[in-house]
């Protein structure tokens, strides 16, 4: 019974993980950028939360409805300020630019917040749970999560396959310049896609701090999982990625049920697993012809 | 009738190499106006710099359009408010999105169209076999099938001007035949067309005026009916058949 239990707490786990790594995986699909301050980011997003949270008394869900399009207009203004230019430059110069931003980011919470780490309370809800039997209970605000995590990745999905602009960022990510010439302006398309991966991984961010807690460096960590699960799941695929960090949640809590010291080992051993004998991911993109 | 596009004095350069040297030339409404010239004369060139795709060195490209009686200047734009603005590019290798459907490759045509006859059933009245097709990836079909739909989804942006880069390329002449069988119905609601053609007699008998360029300059113009079979030749390869 306590396997069931872990099992179904790293289904739990994995559906933020999956969140959080959606963005990078839309970052990475439409314009082949990397994201290394993707984890700062969504740090930073739980911090601004918790001082407007501090400062202002609103509760987590108002918290998160004025951050995540906060975030997303910040991160359209990245793209267009900053990576779109850079680039101009080739594959390694966003590389770079987003490691800068990782460093900065990094710093600046250190400078302002101190090495502290801080959590958000989630209210009533992060204490109720769901009692399945006498061993099984399941967090409301877990549940929460993953349904909130399902919801974002369909709703994204949804957007990509169907809506006009969704197409027309697939379309950029085949042929930038033919894009152009159907009258889509790539900058803006590419602003469009941050925008969205901003907006994703500012709702993660939150929902990490709500969960457990967040410091200023807890950004490349958080980042190393959301790789992981983009990569188990196969590359650009959304609902890879949502199998993905399930995934790497059910490895990393059916070993930590065995020895809490193998929990992060088993994660990454898996995502080496994965790499070794499906490197396209466990539910890669459909080919194509 | 007015003019529709026009060219003026147009120089772009490749680096060291002057691609197009002061190129001028119009396009009326409902006109097709041919292009042709050896590899390498500039052709294409001409093509990305009217679409946007290209900086110009010198020289203007100018959109006439209703009571724009000065004209609208589009030397500097990019290519996506060209497109807005009704020019339109059939690019060399078509440049279909692989990972798209055949439907969706047509989609992305109309993402920023313009007012005008052409849509989706219009596209599928024009090739009737695009339908059955539709839901296929645009990278299984034939290369005829995707010049079709690269050319469908050009149209249904409802562009003024439809600029075709090299139709022909790689194509069997039957599919050759059955792709420029369908300019006159383009023609007939209105698209004015200025296309390139490596194949100078299917250039000849779909145009109704030719510019030859030789090495970036336009060495022969007319209409296909009063040019003589050797003035073309002369003006194609840069020598006179006896002169050496």
């Amino acid at each position: 019974m306590i396997w069931v239990d872990a099992i179904l707490q790293g289904v739990l786990a994995g559906g933020l993980y999956a969140l959080f790594a959606c963005g990078l995986s839309l970052m990475f699909g439409v314009m082949r950028i990397v994201n290394l301050a993707h984890g700062d980011f969504a740090v930073l997003a739980a911090f601004l939360a918790y001082s407007l949270i501090s400062t202002t008394g609103v509760n987590l869900l108002w918290a998160a409805v004025l951050t995540v399009p906060v975030f997303a207009v910040f991160g359209y203004l990245v793209q267009r300020g900053l990576l779109n230019r850079a680039m101009n430059g080739g594959a390694l110069p966003p590389l770079l630019a987003t490691f800068g931003l990782s460093v900065l980011i990094q710093n600046s919470l250190l400078q302002g917040y101190t090495a502290d780490s801080r959590a958000l309370s989630p209210g009533r809800i992060g204490t109720a749970s769901l009692q399945i039997s006498s061993q099984i209970s399941l967090s409301y605000l877990e549940l929460l999560i993953l349904g909130l995590a399902v919801l974002v990745l369909g709703g994204l999905e949804f957007y990509l396959s169907r809506g006009r602009t969704g197409r027309m960022l697939r379309a950029a990510s085949d042929d930038p310049q033919a894009a152009g010439l159907v009258g889509g302006d790539p900058r803006h398309l590419y602003g469009i896609a941050t925008a969205l991966a901003f907006g994703t991984l500012a709702l993660a961010g939150l929902l990490f701090a709500a969960r457990s807690s967040v410091s200023p460096s807890s950004g490349p960590s958080e980042l190393l999982f959301g790789f992981e699960a983009v990569v188990i799941g196969g590359l650009g695929s959304l609902w890879g990625t949502l199998l993905g960090g399930i995934a790497l949640g059910v490895a990393q809590n059916v070993a930590g049920q065995a020895n809490p010291a193998y929990t992060l080992l088993a994660g990454h051993l898996l995502f080496l697993l994965v790499l070794i004998l499906r490197p396209e991911g466990l539910l890669p993109r459909r080919r194509l012809a | 009738m007015s003019t529709l596009l026009q060219i003026e004095g147009l120089t772009v350069r490749h680096g060291q190499l002057v691609a197009l040297r002061d190129v001028s030339l119009t396009v009326d409404p409902g006109q097709v106006v041919a292009v042709i010239g050896a590899n390498g004369a500039g052709k294409s060139t001409l093509l990305e710099t009217v679409a946007g795709l290209l900086p110009a060195e010198r020289g203007r490209v100018l959109l006439y359009g209703g009571k724009d009686v000065d004209g609208t200047d589009v030397t500097r734009l990019p290519a996506h408010r060209r497109l807005r603005a009704g020019i339109a590019l059939v690019p060399e290798g078509r440049r279909l999105f692989p990972s798209l459907t055949v439907r969706e490759n047509l989609l992305t045509g109309q993402y920023r169209k313009r007012p005008g006859p052409w849509d989706l059933p219009a596209a599928f009245e024009l090739f009737p076999w695009l339908p059955e097709r539709a839901n296929q990836r645009a990278s299984a079909l034939s290369g005829g099938e995707q010049q079709a739909v690269a050319l469908a989804r050009a149209l249904l942006g409802n562009p003024r001007v439809l600029l075709l880069d090299e139709l022909s390329l790689g194509l069997a002449p039957v599919v050759i035949a059955a792709v420029y069988r369908t300019l006159p119905r383009i023609v007939a609601q209105g698209t004015a067309v200025l296309l390139v053609e490596q194949d100078v007699s299917l250039a000849l008998r779909s145009a109704d005026h030719v510019h030859c360029l030789l090495e970036g300059r336009i060495q022969l113009s007319g209409a296909p009916a009063a040019l003589t079979a050797e003035e073309i030749e002369a003006a194609y390869f840069g020598v006179l058949r006896g002169a050496s």
